[in-house]
């Protein structure tokens, strides 16, 4: 391209930081293995943040007429909780998976735009650290993660006393500004992961050749593409209502008092399916390799997951039954709920299938994978309920219903998680995640977590309701409520068994080699950890589970193990021509990233002050964002450069 | 740059420096993400709609401010035909790209901003019209509304407008020539979808009558 090479050398500002250690490397790396890493690492400091305000509501159910928390600090701390897992910890692991995993399962050697994706990290980061800035700025969010305007909107907590008003509106504010920040992480993401997985597959890996692991993370994503800007135009509406004096969600004058619950149901229920799914793809990796066998029935995995996501849509009045749509929305929507538990029951029983007269190995990750089939088939029965309107009238807003979706989320994402991390962890460190800390962090989580949360199902029929603060003796709660306690402690001590485990095996696990779990999908044909350009030699792909094909020759019947180093025997074209590494040229790392973020986290303060403060903010945050994005555009390219 | 891309199948251009696979679906990255970001703007308009829809006749305390007393017509009109014709501009950007003709290509890229520019200050002039006349944003839903839905779609042409005038600035550092016209078009995808966004809304918002 003679025309770059005539171009003027670029400035000293635009050129690209190349430090590959250190601390700036990783601020400034677009690699998506890195990328990955510090998702992990960040979601998982969220998880452990949640997982201690969940620890303290729970000392304070423990028993009657608790005293640890005031009524205002269990508000923020419930609400908090669900904001932080969902947003903060579930939603950014299953991306951390999406990140490392994606590119090498479908053998590309990077995402579709890097730069775009470490922008995408530092948003979620940044979003992340605004919201909790609210703690030292007048309290954190307090309405639950699901807010109901106009109760949030207009009549906050004491309109009467005003200083108490003002703080309300300022937690609002952390939570409509707070919520749009990450949800645009999450959008940019999803505009990256759907363009990387139609667009950089491997030679030869056409759509129904992909692992599941990979159709259920571009289910995932198109869910978010659709999903996300719904929940941004509802929490536009809301900053409006509560910053601006808008009249959206006014009754007073002819607002619409339900309509932020669709609005936000509308978001809200396919985002249940954005944090299962990934899970779902994952459990799908790992029982057919623990069990020997190619996973069951994969296109009806495969379109199970479709149709999850199709119905998904369809089926978010289901959270309103008890806000009177009528007796036809309600048995619509009934109707469509009960729907969406067809192609999730598939889903079970193609596991089962799978595992069925399989030669099983019990790894920590097949018992978590297990672990998820098993308990989200009681969070999914249990969502059937809810689907009964006579029965939903009964148990909405009491501990049944979080019951129910903590066996989803936490039975079922959350063991799903796990199981990758034991599953991966060769893969993205090159040494085993240790097996006897692993079983004991299993057997911990099960216990603790089904003490945790099954008693939830009894004081739920008994009528304790959700969010309240404390509840007086004598209604046959306390036993449970402590059962629930003890549980949640169990549960903490796993974790911190686990993030023990993690450390100690970084640098002292047994060595894992390119293929530990003699895997089927081609992400273990790479080293471990893989280089910075991920392959050599990027694999030609001629069928699905194409490195067990490789490894055992097709046609020789069961279990021939073809001799190591033969597997490239076969491999075609890709060992032609110069593909030797130093050819391969990865994206420079960029600043960039970085600076258009701050940006948006710089304006997210404007609307809290007013007049010419606002503005300045406001002013300054684009000036920092518009100063990113011409540096991002006139950046060189890597190919300009060589 | 190596020229060692291998382009096996599916033709288009390489994903990027170096020893990549073509793309899969024979489109380029950038293009196939530009409509999978499109995509997702549709559902954001798309609720923004639904939401005026709802409150074209919330007028709350102040029914004399409604859309049959407030709206110029003729104005929103004028303004635009200035925003269809923008899209008009933005494809002669293109062909001049295309041709290798970079004048011609940085005449059009330079005059499609300012027609976007021209809409905007019309939009500007009619909202401080209407501030005058007493309908500010907390006036009702349905002011409420029509003012986030409007201001949201000016914010989505100013963006288009800046990404113009990065690329003729672009263009003027010799970083933009036909073989890099890829760019020219998606930025094009992205305004006629904004141009689209703005045929729908103008047509729900002024020409659908309110009884």
């Amino acid at each position: 391209m003679s025309a770059m090479t005539e171009a003027p050398e670029p400035s000293r500002l635009l050129r690209r930081p190349s430090k590959e250690t250190g601390f700036w490397s990783w601020v400034t790396t677009v690699d998506h293995k890195r990328i990955g890493i510090l998702y992990f690492v960040t979601a998982f400091t969220f998880f452990v943040i949640a997982g201690i305000q969940a620890l303290l509501i729970r000392v304070q159910l423990a028993g009657p007429d608790g005293q640890v928390l005031n009524a205002d600090q269990y508000n923020q701390l419930f609400t908090m909780h669900g904001l932080t897992m969902i947003f903060l910890a579930l939603m950014p692991l299953s991306a951390g998976f999406f990140n490392y995993v994606l590119p090498l399962q479908i053998g590309a050697r990077d995402v579709a735009f890097p730069r775009l994706n470490a922008l995408s990290y530092w948003v979620f980061l940044l979003g992340g650290i605004f919201i909790y800035s609210s703690i030292f700025l007048g309290g954190m969010p307090d309405g639950g993660w699901f807010n109901y305007a106009p109760l949030s909107s207009e009549v906050g907590p004491d309109p009467g006393n005003t200083d108490v008003y003002a703080g309300h509106a300022s937690r609002m504010l952390f939570y409509s500004v707070g919520l749009q920040i990450v949800g645009l992480a999450s959008l940019i993401q999803a505009v990256n992961m759907v363009t990387t997985i139609l667009n950089m597959r491997a030679p030869g890996m056409r759509l129904m050749r992909m692992p599941v692991f990979t159709w259920m993370s571009l289910v995932t994503n198109f869910l978010l593409l659709f999903a996300i800007p719904i929940i941004a135009v509802a929490l536009w509406q809301l900053m409006f209502d509560v910053r601006f004096d808008g009249r959206y969600f006014d009754p007073t004058q002819g607002g619409d008092p339900i309509l932020w619950q669709h609005m936000f149901w509308l978001f809200g229920h396919p985002e249940v399916y954005i944090l299962i799914l990934p899970a779902f793809g994952i459990v799908s990796e790992v029982l057919p390799v623990f069990s020997r066998k190619p996973v069951f029935g994969y296109s009806a995995l495969v379109f199970s997951g479709l149709a999850i996501a199709f119905l998904g849509f369809g089926v978010w009045a289901h959270h309103m039954f008890a806000s009177g749509l009528g007796p036809v929305a309600n048995s619509a929507f009934a109707l469509t709920t009960m729907f969406i538990a067809v192609p999730t029951g598939v889903k079970i029983f193609n596991w089962l299938g799978t595992i069925w007269g399989g030669r099983i190995r019990f790894t920590t990750a097949l018992m978590f994978a297990l672990g998820l089939v098993a308990m989200f088939t009681i969070g999914g029965l249990s969502g059937v309920t809810h689907a009964i309107v006579p029965h939903n009238y009964q148990h909405t807003d009491t501990y049944y219903v979080v019951a129910h979706f903590h066996y989803v989320l936490f039975g079922g994402t959350m063991f799903g998680i796990f199981a990758g991390v034991y599953y991966w962890f060769p893969k993205m460190t090159g040494r085993m995640l240790g097996e006897r800390i692993g079983k004991w962090h299993f057997w911990l989580t099960f216990i603790g977590f089904n003490l945790t949360f099954a008693p939830m199902h009894i004081v739920g029929l008994q009528g304790m309701p959700r969010r309240i603060d404390s509840y007086p003796a004598g209604y046959g709660w306390e036993f449970w409520n402590q059962v629930e306690t003890w549980g949640s402690f169990i549960i903490a001590f796993s974790v911190l068994l686990f993030l023990i485990n993690v450390v100690w095996s970084k640098r002292h696990g047994e060595i894992a080699g390119d293929d530990p779990w003699d895997a089927r999908t081609i992400e273990w044909m790479t080293t471990s950890p893989p280089p910075q350009h991920d392959w050599d030699v990027v694999p030609e792909v001629t069928a699905r589970d194409e490195l067990w094909h490789r490894k055992y020759a097709v046609g020789r019947g069961r279990g021939v193990r073809v001799p190591a180093g033969a597997s490239h025997d076969h491999a075609g074209p890709e060992d032609e021509g110069e593909h030797h590494p130093e050819h391969i040229h990865m994206p420079d790392r960029s600043f960039y990233p970085l600076i258009v973020a701050l940006g948006i986290f710089v304006m997210g303060y404007g609307p809290f002050t007013g007049g010419a403060l606002m503005w300045g903010i406001i002013a300054t945050g684009i000036a920092i964002l518009l100063f990113g994005a011409f540096g991002w555009a006139f950046e060189p390219t890597a190919e300009e450069e060589h | 740059m190596a020229e060692a891309t291998t382009t096996t199948d599916g033709g288009g251009e390489p994903a990027g420096g170096g020893d990549h696979p073509a793309p899969s679906l024979g489109v380029s990255n950038e293009k196939l993400g530009m409509w999978v970001f499109l995509a997702s703007e549709c559902l954001f308009f798309g609720a923004f709609v639904a939401a005026y829809l709802i409150y074209m006749t919330s007028y709350g305390d102040s029914p004399e401010i409604n859309p049959g007393t407030i709206y110029d017509i003729p104005f929103t009109s004028v303004s635009t035909f200035v925003l269809l014709m923008s899209s008009l501009g933005i494809v002669l950007a293109l062909t001049g790209a295309q041709r290798g003709d970079e004048r011609m290509m940085r005449t059009w890229l330079l005059a499609t901003a300012l027609m976007g520019a021209i809409f905007l200050s019309g939009q500007i002039y009619e909202f401080t019209v209407f501030i005058e006349e007493g309908m500010t944003l907390s006036t009702s839903p349905f002011t409420t509304s029509f003012y986030v839905l409007t201001g949201f779609h000016g914010v989505h042409v100013t963006v288009g407008v800046l990404m113009l005038l990065i690329l003729w600035s672009r263009s003027l550092m010799g970083k933009l020539n036909h073989r890099r016209s890829e760019i020219v078009e998606n930025v094009g995808l992205y305004w006629h979808f904004v141009d689209i966004v703005w045929i729908v809304i103008f047509t729900l918002i002024y020409l659908v009558p309110v009884e």
